[in-house]
């Protein structure tokens, strides 16, 4: 159990059996009152915002949760599979768990599985993938303005914006976290 | 942030102190200074006093403000540290900057019009009243606890206390709302369970005169019409001192020194105490109390 002391923003907490993150944390008091801890929380599995006071005395729930290094290795239907660096365990993981990362996914990519209970329900993606450019407007020859975007699918149809430059077969890098286009990878 | 960035920030500090100052010094008032370290904390509810060797340092100046003015010091004013032990949050720190001040003669009333004329005073100095939304030249929006919580909260506090949902109401029904205000607010007539060293209505016993002012949500100073009875006050501290055991904290000893200078004859007076740092956050516009000192505790 975690007391009071221990709140802190990105802090991972139980509640009624679920898990939830702290988003916004504030150490409270009004005139003459008790210490209250004012939380912001969001459920990790279904992304619903929550709001908790507590008191000083009160204690939190603390999830069991393990991080652990996986390998991301094919898709099976509604699935994706991914296998355990050190056991080489698979495991599949829920198409809603994955979300828009199933884009990003690259087979032998290290991932980050988050397991709660055992359940995987959540995935950390290397910061950075590249991605081939599969279709998109020809580019301006010469010109390098950045501030400029058109639309440009990569290989699995996923759409991003581009600057005017980026031609088709282009390899392009992208920010998982955002989605975004961050710059064109040079071959060598 | 680091002492480098904030060089702008303290030097608007030592700005608003002197200003601060001057305004007091303008209306006749008296700048006193009081120990640090005392031998007995003002006892109260929720207040937790940091030990200092045998004594423990000050968590307010009240008490011995208090003995000044039954001294006959008309109009004291004092600007200095005040601590209290587990007070850490983006807007608490355990060592704090309290101005504190008391005027004889006149009652909580009196004190909203001088605190407006206070913030005015500081916002003027810098060509410019309004501060994160809030106008500090505005005339103060005042409400009573009893109208706050029947209106936001659906119940009267007064008569019916109830101390656990007092606070988390206050937290969350009340102080969100204040927050939306573009204006100072002062929330008035606290009932006599949070009336701590205030006076009771002399028409309504159930209601102290003790008022808060807040400006955008968050609580700025906090003023009373003061207790003026030694033995009602021994009687508080008693009380107090029981809900404190019941609740597994420390007990201090009663302040004698004080108890009897009341007993000798305290005048009737109010009194106010205000964060300095809280109004220095909101005239740099920052939500991290950090910001605005040049070393915070960790």
């Amino acid at each position: 159990m975690y007391s009071t002391s221990d709140l802190r923003k990105g802090l991972k907490i139980e509640i009624d059996g679920q898990p939830y993150v702290i988003t916004d944390f504030q150490f409270v008091k009004p005139g003459k009152g008790q210490a209250l801890y004012r939380c912001k929380m969001k459920n990790i599995m279904t992304g619903t915002g929550l709001e908790r006071t507590y008191r000083s005395t009160e204690k939190i729930g603390k999830p069991d949760l393990m991080q652990k290094d996986m390998s991301y290795s094919y898709p099976d239907g509604e699935h994706f599979v991914f296998m355990d660096d050190t056991t080489y365990e698979q495991v599949t993981v829920d198409v809603d768990v994955v979300g828009d990362f199933k884009y990003f996914l690259i087979e032998e990519m290290p991932c980050k599985v988050l397991f709660f209970n055992d359940i995987p329900i959540d995935l950390e993606l290397p910061i950075f993938v590249e991605k081939l450019i599969a279709e998109t407007e020809p580019g301006a020859r010469g010109d390098t303005a950045t501030n400029v975007m058109k639309p440009a699918k990569i290989d699995n149809g996923y759409e991003i914006q581009v600057p005017l430059f980026i031609n088709e077969g282009d390899l392009v890098r992208i920010d998982t976290r955002t989605g975004e286009y961050t710059d064109r990878v040079t071959k060598k | 942030m680091s002492l480098q960035t904030k060089k702008n920030a303290l030097i608007l500090r030592a700005k608003v102190m002197a200003r601060i100052r001057a305004f007091f010094v303008e209306q006749g008032f008296l700048e006193v200074e009081t120990p640090l370290r005392v031998q007995t904390p003002a006892m109260e509810d929720h207040i937790d006093a940091e030990p200092s060797g045998d004594h423990w340092l000050r968590s307010s100046p009240e008490l011995h403000m208090k003995r000044m003015v039954c001294a006959g010091y008309e109009k004291i004013f004092q600007i200095g540290p005040c601590f209290r032990q587990g007070e850490r949050g983006a807007r608490h720190l355990p060592e704090y900057t309290m101005l504190e001040w008391y005027w004889t003669g006149v009652t909580s009333e009196a004190l909203i019009g001088q605190t407006c004329g206070l913030l005015r005073a500081v916002g003027q100095g810098f060509g410019n009243t309004v501060f994160g939304g809030v106008d500090l030249a505005a005339a103060p929006k005042v409400y009573t606890v009893r109208e706050l919580f029947q209106r936001l909260a659906g119940w009267d506090p007064v008569g019916a206390f109830d101390a656990d949902r007092f606070d988390f109401d206050l937290v969350e029904k009340v102080e969100p709302e204040l927050a939306k205000e573009k204006v100072p607010v002062v929330v008035k007539d606290f009932p006599a369970e949070r009336a701590a060293l205030a006076r009771m209505r002399p028409e309504d016993p159930g209601v102290a005169d003790r008022w808060e002012m807040y400006l955008g949500g968050v609580e700025l100073a906090n003023a009373y019409t003061e207790l003026t009875d030694a033995a009602e006050q021994r009687a508080r501290f008693e009380l107090c001192a029981e809900g404190r055991k019941g609740r597994g904290q420390e007990i201090y000893p009663l302040d004698e020194p004080f108890l009897s200078a009341m007993a000798q004859g305290m005048p009737e007076c109010a009194g106010i105490a205000l964060g300095m740092d809280r109004l220095l956050m909101r005239l740099l516009g920052t939500d991290r109390i950090d910001d605005v000192v040049a070393f915070a505790s960790p």
